[in-house]
């Protein structure tokens, strides 16, 4: 008789906790790795809520409205697909949430309350007050919980993937994973391997994501010949708290729920907002976009703040524009609101209640990630992809609420296709075969490298300086000669890397050898991200160049995909499906037209 | 001279070992918070005094309060150390970890026992089955609020450090008690509710609160717990007089 099917997952957020939650709940084992006790995952800062097109508001929507907005706001670069069966699936992921309890606020009749957000004209997205993410990560941390009381799931947090371990024929029969106590490296066999890790924003030094969002697990896959796609895709959140150690996010569900966007008409009005009457503001979202005003999707309004603040219209002159509440009541504020009122009121030490809040775009999401076909699965046999680190869903932009129903599609998606692959490979073929003490050995051999190691650069230093090279380059704006200067800044911190020095040297629970792992995997994923930009001579979504301001289907609307190489990462493209919904061009100034069916 | 920030952290290099304590000096500058501070020492770890020292370890993620894992004793008290800014703290900046928690090393404490104490009260819903069934239960949304606020626990532990009671695990504590709650209140939640307060009526349970009500005090979300264990002692009280009555 075979063994009992065992599937590991890699990530303990939506997506991973999605997946082992049905893997667990078709009677199979799961090993769930996660850096952090799963529950402080960084699914818990999304905020806004979770899209799912029920129409119980009359106003006309329908999976297909959601399915078509989400293609014209990732300007119809996604495979359409799966992003038709997510919006499909949607409303049944929101009332899946419902019944484990998630606190979603309720109509007046008691029925799910539902929000706009931005890049759509309907209510559509869910809530938990302005703590969506936290609520759905807790809903499935509890029921996965229950699986791993009933003994179906066993959780290993504290340890980080470090790479896959791929037999001769290149089929993932698990993976090798670190303790990060203790820095013991140990092989996880595995039928089939999910990897649910998150993005990876910390590339950009400051960003709105947690400190765990380092895509090394992507990274450590991306070597071991896994297919990177859209890298160049990276949104940045047109309205985020500027910090010392990161950039906190402003919810859009702020501008859902009533916030306006302006600045002072004069340069240099130096007067408090509350006295600057209203025709001497420049609301300029709604000017420019009159059909979708504040909720225009993200790299447009993006683009506009970036814009504004560059012609020194910017709050007192610098990188900064109001993002207004002022007007709305404060009782509907703190129910609808409450949890990211109390995040700017805790930072900033202002009360967005009575004074506008100045906000600035963060690098925020990467719309990137392995390339997966429509079942999650990636290019290497035994190995699927789910949530951020997939690249399916949102082609150049994603929109707002979109996220957290993509990780729990991905993951509900990538379970049965994990089953379905491990129940007919050959199970426990690699045992005996040696890879797992290979890849073990390979794994104690880097860390011992690096210890040995010794130099005068500092890992801290150098992850600081590619966090602004990147920032300064490859976000909101990108020219192919300051891109070029990056990939060459970004070689030579390459070079640095190995003259750095662990500067611990008590390696128990140590943060500086696994911070020196990200570091080397994150410098490459930073030149896929930054020769992918380069190599795309278009403007579309997020991607924005100058020199080439306009969408170029005839050229570009293709994929990008990257594979790894000792010389750098080797680029080709893949078309895109769009066999359901004719390419059109985006405009947000005029209500979208009537859908044209492919 | 310019401005600096002084920080003093309670230091342990193994579980085994004894604490002690080291003294940092960092430059000053606006919007610090205690994470940014440590960041900043553990680039170039030398005391305030020029001795070359190991980096602090601590725990870090979300940075927003909100996933509650940076957790520790900031001068005596217990909080979250992201949402510590440096310009609202008297110095030297004391930085311990939390104490009632086995302490791995310097300010990293482990907090699985929390998790093991939701595993116990069973803080879930008990679900058929995660297939298409429809929409949950309607809800008056004065009771999803009500419920909101106790769904907000991030299980930081800060209630846990404050309670007097808490100590090598003779009390489960207001954390798993205002799950309890939460459970409780829901429709569907409420059809396994008997499991729950049996799970709190053990020796360890709900009775050895002693009423200080520090936990309230230091819960960084606000949550009601002093009411949780108000409400959940009734139902506890109820059961006993009444449960045998359904056996």
């Amino acid at each position: 008789m075979a063994s009992q099917i065992k599937i590991a997952v890699v990530g303990g957020g939506l997506a991973g906790l999605a997946a082992a939650m049905k893997i667990a709940e078709a009677g199979h084992a799961v090993d769930l790795f996660s850096v952090v006790p799963v529950k402080r995952s960084h699914s818990v800062c999304a905020q806004g809520g979770i899209n799912g097109a029920v129409n119980t508001k009359g106003e006309g929507d329908s999976t297909w409205e959601h399915f078509d907005d989400t293609v014209y706001g990732g300007d119809f670069l996604a495979n359409q697909p799966p992003a038709r069966a997510m919006c499909e699936m949607a409303p049944a992921i929101i009332y899946l949430f419902d019944r484990m309890g998630v606190p979603f606020s309720r109509t007046k009749e008691g029925l799910l309350d539902f929000r706009r957000f931005g890049g759509t004209k309907h209510h559509r997205t869910a809530f938990a007050g302005a703590s969506t993410g936290q609520q759905l990560l807790y809903a499935l941390d509890e029921q996965v919980r229950r699986f791993e009381v009933a003994g179906k799931v066993q959780k290993y947090e504290g340890w980080e993937m470090m790479s896959l371990a791929l037999d001769d024929h290149q089929v993932c029969r698990g993976l090798v994973a670190m303790n990060l106590r203790s820095l013991e490296l140990k092989a996880f066999p595995a039928d089939a391997v999910i990897i649910a890790s998150g993005g990876p924003g910390l590339i950009f030094g400051k960003s709105t994501n947690s400190m765990v969002c380092t895509g090394s697990a992507v990274a450590a896959c991306y070597q071991q010949g896994a297919k990177y796609a859209n890298g160049e895709f990276i949104q940045v959140h047109p309205t985020s708290i500027p910090g010392d150690d990161k950039l906190r996010l402003m919810s859009e569900s702020a501008r859902g729920e009533g916030g306006r966007v302006w600045v002072p008409r004069a340069k240099g009005d130096k007067r408090p907002p509350s006295s600057i009457p209203e025709k001497e503001r420049l609301y300029f979202l709604e000017e420019k976009y009159p059909a979708y005003g504040n909720l225009v999707p993200r790299d447009i309004a993006t683009r506009e703040i970036f814009q504004v603040c560059l012609d020194g219209l910017g709050v007192s002159g610098e990188n900064q524009v109001y993002l207004d509440l002022t007007h709305i009541p404060a009782e509907t504020l703190d129910q609808k609101l409450g949890a990211i009122l109390e995040i700017y009121e805790m930072f900033v030490g202002d009360d967005p209640r009575q004074v506008p809040m100045r906000i600035f775009p963060g690098v925020h999401y990467s719309m990137g990630g392995l390339w997966v076909d429509f079942d999650q699965r990636t290019n290497i046999p035994g190995l699927l992809a789910a949530g951020e680190c997939d690249y399916s869903i949102h082609g150049a932009n994603r929109l707002g609420a979109n996220s957290l129903v993509s990780c729990v599609y991905g993951g509900f998606v990538a379970a049965p296709a994990a089953i379905e692959w491990a129940k007919n490979v050959n199970r426990n073929g690699a045992n005996g075969s040696g890879i797992y003490e290979q890849e073990t050995k390979r794994q104690q051999e880097i860390n011992d490298g690096l210890i040995k190691q010794s130099g005068n650069e500092n890992q801290y230093k150098l992850h600081e300086e590619m966090g602004k090279v990147m920032t300064d380059n490859v976000t909101v704006v990108r020219y192919n000669d300051r891109l070029q200067a990056t990939d060459a800044k970004l070689l030579e911190l390459m070079d640095r890397y190995r003259r750095i020095s662990i500067n611990d040297s008590n390696l128990w629970a140590t943060m500086a050898l696994p911070h020196a792992r990200h570091l080397d995997n994150m410098l490459e994923l930073a030149r896929v991200i930054t020769l992918g930009a380069l190599n795309r001579n278009e403007s579309r979504g997020a991607h924005y160049k100058p020199e080439f301001p306009n969408r170029d289907d005839e050229n570009f609307l293709k994929t990008t995909i990257a594979e790894y190489s000792g010389e750098g990462p080797v680029f080709s493209y893949d078309a895109v499906d769009v066999s359901l919904i004719k390419p059109r061009r985006r405009d947000y100034s005029h209500e979208k037209k009537e859908t044209a069916k492919a | 001279m310019s401005k600096t920030v002084e920080i003093h952290i309670k230091r342990r290099p193994a579980p085994d070992a004894p604490q002690h304590w080291e003294e940092f000096e960092i430059p000053y500058r606006p919007n610090l918070n205690v994470i940014s501070c440590l960041m900043e020492i553990r680039k170039n770890p030398i005391t305030r005094h020029g001795k070359q020292t190991t980096p602090p370890s601590w725990d870090m993620n979300c940075l927003e309060q909100v996933c509650g894992i940076c957790t520790m004793v900031i001068n005596g008290r217990v909080r979250q150390s992201c949402s510590a800014l440096v310009d609202n703290l008297d110095q030297p900046i004391k930085l311990e970890p939390m104490s009632k928690f086995p302490n791995v090393r310097d300010l990293v404490v482990d907090r699985s026992q929390m998790f093991d104490h939701l595993k116990r009260v069973h803080a879930w819903v008990e679900l058929d089955g995660t297939y298409d069934l429809g929409p949950g239960p309607r809800m008056d949304n004065d009771d999803v609020l009500e419920r909101y606020a106790y769904s907000r626990c991030m299980t930081c532990g800060c209630c846990l450090e404050a309670c007097p009671q808490y100590d090598e695990d003779h009390y489960i504590g207001p954390q798993a008690i205002a799950q309890v709650r939460l459970f409780n209140m829901h429709p569907s939640g409420a059809m396994n509710r008997d499991e729950r307060i049996e799970a709190i009526m053990d020796k360890d349970g709900i009775t050895n609160c002693g009423n200080a009500q520090n936990c309230v005090k230091v819960c960084p979300m606000n949550i009601p717990l002093t009411k949780a264990i108000y409400e959940e002692n009734r139902e506890t009280v109820l059961y006993g007089l009444l449960g045998w009555l359904k056996k």
